[in-house]
Formats: C-alpha cells, sequence, structure tokens
C-alpha cells in the first residue's frame, strides 16, 4: 500500500525535523518565561504602543492569511467553480491552523488570558468593535474546525459524522463568509478609533474596506503558495487528481488575484483622492507608502494578469509570494510604522528578540501542524473508501 | 495641488471633484485590465 492509502508519513528524522524541534524548544522556554515573568520583561511594549509584534503579525497577518479557507470554499461551492475543489481542503486546513495560531498568539499577548472569555461571559460591551472581532473569529474558528471534521473523519473512518458534515457543508461555507466578512473588515475598523495617531495616508474611513479585500488578495494568493509548496515539498502525497487540478487552481486564482488587486489599488487612489492626502506622497511617509502600494499590490497584479495571459504559473506563483509580502507589510505599516508616527524617533517601538522568538515559534508550529495533518489525512489525495464528490 | 482652503465647502468641493474624476478614470481602467486579462481566453 502507499504511503497515501495507509495515511502514514514513513519519513525519517531528517534537517526539518531538527531545525524544528529546536525551535519549538525554543518556544517552550518563551512560554514558561512569558507565563511566568509577564509581559514586561518579554516584550517592549509600553503605554504608547499596547499593541506590538503579536498583534501586527501574529493576528492582523494571520487572520487575513488565512482568508483562503472562506475565499476557495465560496469558490466552490457557493460559486460552483468544481475545478478549484482540490484546492478547498489544504485551503480550510490552512485557515483553520491559522485562526488557531491566531487565538494561541492571543494568550501570549494579553495581559490576563484567563479573561479571554470575558467579553462573552462578564462585560456587556457589544457595541466594541474589538467584541465583534472576538465573536467573529471564535464562531469562525469553530466553523473551519466543523469544515475540517469532515477530512478528520475520513481518516478515522467514521462514515455516519462524515456524512452529517456533508449535508451541512453549504450552511458552514456561507456562515464562514458572513463571519470573514464581518471580523475581516473590522480588524482595519478598530483602527478608526485612533485619527489622530495614524499617518493620513493609512488612515482612511475606508479602512474596513481596504482590510476585506486585501484579505481576499491574502487569501488567493496563500492558497497559490501554500499548494505550491506542498506541490514542491509533499508531491508523494498528491494524487493524480490534485496534480492535474493544480495548474488550474494556479491560474484561475492568478486571474482573480490579478483583478482584486487592481481593485484594491484604485480604491486606495480614491481613498487619497476623498481625503485629499496627495501632499503627504512627497514626504519621506510618502515614499514608504508609494513603495506600498506599486511595489507590493500593482506590481504583483500585472505580474499575475501577465502570468494568467500566457498561462504561466512560475510567474504567477512569484507574484503569488510578493502579494503575501505586501499584505504583511501592509499590516505593519498600518499598525506599527503609520501608527504613533508623530512620536520622536527614540520614543517608537521596535520589538524585542524574546517577541520575534515567539512569532517564529508560532510559525514554526503552524508548519509543523499543516505537515502532520498532510502527511496523514486525506488533504491532498481523495481516501480511497470515499471517492464520492465532497 | 490646492495647499490651503479657507472654507469647508472649498475643502469638499475640491477633494468630491477630485474623487469623482478619479473614479472614473478608475472605472475605465478596471474595464481595461478586465479586457487585457481575459483577452486571450478565448485561445
Amino acid at each position: 500500500m502507499s504511503d497515501q492509502e495507509t495515511g502514514k508519513s514513513g519519513s525519517r528524522i531528517g534537517p526539518f525535523h531538527i531545525i524544528t524541534g529546536l525551535i519549538l524548544l525554543f518556544g517552550a522556554f518563551l512560554t514558561v518565561y512569558r507565563f511566568t515573568q509577564g509581559l514586561g520583561p518579554m516584550t517592549n511594549l509600553n503605554n504608547e504602543y499596547p499593541w506590538g509584534l503579536w498583534i501586527s503579525f501574529d493576528l492582523l497577518c494571520g487572520v487575513a492569511l488565512a482568508a483562503g479557507g472562506f475565499v476557495t470554499t465560496a469558490a466552490c461551492y457557493i460559486f460552483g467553480l468544481k475545478k478549484y475543489h482540490i484546492a478547498v481542503r489544504p485551503a480550510v486546513l490552512t485557515a483553520m491552523l491559522g485562526y488557531l495560531l491566531v487565538v494561541i498568539a492571543l494568550t501570549y499577548d494579553v495581559g490576563r488570558p484567563w479573561r479571554l472569555p470575558y467579553p462573552f461571559l462578564v462585560q456587556s460591551g457589544t457595541t466594541s468593535v474589538l467584541f465583534e472581532v472576538a465573536l467573529c473569529v471564535m464562531i469562525y474558528l469553530l466553523t473551519l474546525i466543523a469544515e475540517y471534521s469532515q477530512v478528520a473523519f475520513e481518516w478515522m473512518r467514521m462514515s455516519v459524522a462524515r456524512s452529517l458534515v456533508m449535508k451541512s457543508i453549504l450552511f458552514l461555507t456561507v456562515l464562514g463568509v458572513i463571519l470573514s466578512t464581518m471580523h475581516q473588515s473590522s480588524l482595519g475598523a478598530l483602527y478608526l478609533i485612533a485619527p489622530s495617531k495614524m499617518h493620513p495616508l493609512w488612515y482612511s474611513a475606508y479602512i474596513p474596506v481596504y482590510f476585506f479585500v486585501s484579505a481576499i488578495v491574502a487569501g488567493l494568493s496563500m492558497v497559490i503558495v501554500e499548494m505550491s509548496l506542498a506541490r514542491r515539498f509533499l508531491r508523494h502525497k498528491m494524487d493524480e487528481a490534485h496534480e492535474r487540478g493544480y495548474d488550474d487552481v494556479v491560474l484561475g486564482f492568478g486571474k482573480a488575484a490579478a483583478f482584486v488587486l487592481a481593485g484594491y489599488v484604485s480604491l486606495k487612489l480614491l481613498g487619497l483622492a476623498v481625503d485629499n492626502d496627495w501632499s503627504y506622497l512627497m514626504t519621506g511617509f510618502g515614499a514608504l507608502f508609494l513603495v506600498e502600494l506599486l511595489g507590493f499590490f500593482a506590481l504583483p497584479a500585472y505580474i499575475f494578469a501577465i502570468g494568467a495571459r500566457e498561462r504561466r504559473t512560475g510567474l504567477i506563483k512569484w507574484a503569488a509570494g510578493w502579494s503575501v509580502l505586501g499584505i504583511v507589510l501592509n499590516r505593519i505599516n498600518v499598525s506599527l510604522v503609520a501608527y504613533n508616527w508623530k512620536l520622536t524617533v527614540g520614543e517608537h517601538y521596535f520589538p524585542g528578540w524574546m517577541e520575534f522568538g515567539l512569532t517564529i515559534f508560532i510559525v514554526t508550529l503552524g508548519l509543523v501542524l499543516y505537515r502532520y495533518c498532510a502527511t496523514r489525512m486525506p488533504v491532498l489525495h481523495e481516501h480511497p473508501e470515499y471517492t464520492d464528490t465532497h | 495641488m490646492q495647499d490651503s482652503f479657507h472654507t469647508l465647502y472649498d475643502f469638499l468641493l475640491h477633494s468630491e471633484s477630485t474623487a469623482y474624476i478619479t473614479m472614473g478614470l478608475v472605472l475605465i481602467f478596471l474595464l481595461c485590465f478586465w479586457l487585457f486579462l481575459i483577452q486571450r481566453d478565448e485561445d
């Protein structure tokens, strides 16, 4: 029997295991340090910057890059684009792990993590944007777990449970799209409260729209990046259908990403016009804004378009990686660089080495969990006993 | 680019005029970009 049929990884200890093992060990040390010594000794956070790298990268980037789940399921189950079906399971797995790691990262970042359930159980601040984000992220994580459970049930050969999930897949997809639309935009809406703290080039009344549209780009790009990486490193786990459909996914998602990116750049230009921020473009922050907008959004849009027109998957893969970097740059600019921009250089926040260490630990944890699931469960191939359409 | 405005009306007139012109240009750009994107689909 092949690896796919047995569901075993069949791999020996290699450089991947050693490097990730060391990082996880180091992460365990940082975890003990964080929960015994508190945030003060571990981070460079202060009253001006209560949100640092863990919110900027682990949460804002994590949520945006996990948008592939709702984008792919909507394309397949709502719009009926069945040729993208092979991308659904890897995308849902990535999204589920992404949101899981966001919640894990949040427990490190929140001063008193045992109070995380308080928004639902104790306080009555239901008009808060943060409450809406918390509620949506919680329900969406549960939705993703439910969507992914069909894979786990196949793996465990629990046919009845799998069949129940299959019957509710359209409901789960619609719920996922609604919740994602709400919280992806609300993450941007969190910054609406700070017009005096944010640089005018990044502050806009339309920031929730920017966050939502850029999250769609992030989702499309991440599916391309993640499927390309899986094809490179886990090819032995892919069946023929996944191999055959790979080009369709890359070309289709590349074309969609090109158009959505063009729309995003257009919306940003409209934002500049509405707020009359043109004069700021001639400053240092303006240069950074143009690098972000033209270099990391307009350029990938053009490369995506060329790749989709000429059916060059290699170009699309590069553009996808580039736009993922663009999303990361945008979220860091919004939450750290353009935030408190009037402070002097010495007053600006820069993450401590342990903050970087914990972020690397969280990303590595995600990689290890993805590899664990993808090598054992029917993610990149059909389960031989459940070959019916799903 | 106009640097200073004496009244709110001046500011709104200027920024909304620019926004409407940008909107028109954006719509033309997006249409052209879409045609560029799908041009070779039938091949």
